[in-house]
């Protein structure tokens, strides 16, 4: 059996906060880019040229893209021939968060009590770990540093089996029209579908996690991936809401079965700075 | 694309000039703050105590940032969403403040309040918190140490680009813009 200690995991998990932080996937940045050509709108283009630069500079400068460095969200497939040494999971990935926010100039949002007392962690912990075990001895990290703006959008519907496609388009496009400039446009969007009501919504967050763009492998999803984004860059809120034809880059689908009874959906929004990166140890 | 330049603070002809969909400039001096900030100010009004900061013609901007590292005047510092202030911006306009910096929707109280106090809502690009950071020449927090990222801050900027979204006329530029570029 493999062995990997406490102390790799956290190194492993500070880098990643830092450089998630810093550096955009490469794919979005295209897709920003991308966008560029497609936005008829001056003070969209004006916004996506500043969303462009502000990239650059935070590559060049090492200043974080957001001030929102998130609260920490991790997938980890974890294999089940490898033995975690010296401490738990849970404590490994949090000392790397604590970490690599300090060590970052990384800003802790985080406050302990989520009602009462909300007196800030400092230190942006505890992260939010999903775990799954999965086969070999492997083990595989997504990090996604999650805004609070973007994530406030977030919502959740059981729908009805007869509410069909068209119900899932329309859940999904009129949330996406309430939700206006709130979200900071141009967004990426994770729709859960299928599951129960949590499954739905750790399905629409694990969908932002997808390279920008990337269609569902099956091709009816793909497809209805293709329609929701259509229908949502008709609704003319543009890159920030200032007016525009480029209000979402991506539409990303996760599904997963269903009940007879139930057809859940879940919409999770991520910003343009649709941060997430992956190492496998 | 044709810029306003705004040196703050403001006047109320200052304000008077600017439409939904202006793009400015800003430099000068003003003042950062967020919930925490904003709810202790509102407490202070409440007890008619003295607020540690003079709100008459100044702009507030609606920014955490992230901690500055040696030698800079400040981390990452772009706009936070504007609407978890909705309830106490009315009292701000009352209290002399004459714009607010943030991004996304005000709810339809802020909306009057700033027709009625003649005052203006704009928007920074959020997400764009590196280049909004190089608009910052200097940072102090003034008030309240003790809520971190969340105190208030006394900042001097230059050139510092928003929107204008919403005038002290009614308009707003959320509404129009998406309007003119639906497709039904």
């Amino acid at each position: 059996m493999r062995e990997i200690t406490a102390a790799e995991i956290a190194g492993h998990v500070a880098e990643m906060c830092q450089e998630a932080n810093l550096y955009l996937g490469e794919e979005m940045e295209q897709a920003l880019k991308r966008s560029l050509e497609v936005e008829e709108s001056p003070t969209g283009k004006e916004v996506l040229q500043q969303l462009i630069e502000n990239l650059e500079i935070a590559r060049k400068e090492q200043i974080p893209i957001c001030q929102d460095t998130g609260f920490a969200v991790f997938f980890v497939e974890w294999g089940q021939d490898v033995h975690l040494t010296g401490g738990t999971l849970e404590e490994a990935i949090n000392e790397g968060v604590r970490r690599g926010y300090q060590e970052g100039y990384l800003r802790k949002s985080i406050v302990g009590d989520p009602l009462y007392d909300r007196k800030n962690t400092g230190d942006n912990t505890p992260a939010v770990i999903h775990t799954t075990i999965v086969a070999g001895d492997r083990v595989k990290i997504a990090f996604a540093p999650k805004g609070g703006g973007s994530e406030n959008m977030s919502t959740v519907k059981m729908l009805k089996p007869a509410d069909g496609e068209k119900g899932v388009i329309d859940f999904v496009v009129n949330h996406i029209k309430a939700a206006g400039p709130n979200p900071c446009p141009p967004i990426v969007i994770g729709v859960g579908i299928g599951g129960t009501f949590d499954k739905v919504a750790v399905l629409a967050k694990k969908a932002l996690l997808r390279p920008v763009g990337q269609p569902h492998p099956d091709p009816a999803y793909a497809a209805l991936e293709q329609k929701i984004l259509k229908e949502i860059n008709k609704l003319g809120i543009g890159p920030q809401g200032f007016g525009g034809r480029v209000t979402a880059l991506a539409v990303h689908i996760e599904t997963f079965p269903s009940h007879i009874a139930s057809l859940a959906a879940a919409v999770n929004i991520n910003c343009h700075a649709c941060r997430h990166l992956e190492r496998e140890i | 694309m044709e810029l306003k330049r705004l040196q703050a603070p403001l006047s109320d002809e200052d304000v008077l000039q600017l439409k939904a969909g202006d793009n400015v400039l800003i430099s000068g001096v003003i003042y950062a703050a967020r919930d925490a900030a904003h709810k202790k100010l509102v407490e202070l009004m409440d007890k008619g105590e003295p607020l540690p900061v003079d709100l008459q013609g100044q702009i507030i901007y609606y920014v955490g940032p992230t901690p500055a590292k040696p030698g800079q005047p400040i981390g990452s510092a772009g706009p936070t969403t504007s609407g978890r202030m909705d309830a106490y911006t009315p009292r701000m306009l009352e209290h002399g403040m004459k714009a607010c910096i943030g991004k996304g929707l005000r709810n339809s109280a802020v909306k009057e309040a700033l027709i009625k106090y003649k005052g203006v809502y704009l928007a920074a690009v959020g997400g764009a918190g590196a280049l909004l950071s190089k608009r910052i020449v200097s940072s102090e927090v003034v008030a309240y140490p003790e809520l971190g990222a969340e105190a208030i801050r006394r900042m001097e900027v230059k050139d510092f680009p928003a929107t204008v979204i919403n005038d002290a006329y009614g308009n707003d530029l959320y509404e129009e813009g998406a309007r003119q570029y639906r497709i039904e």
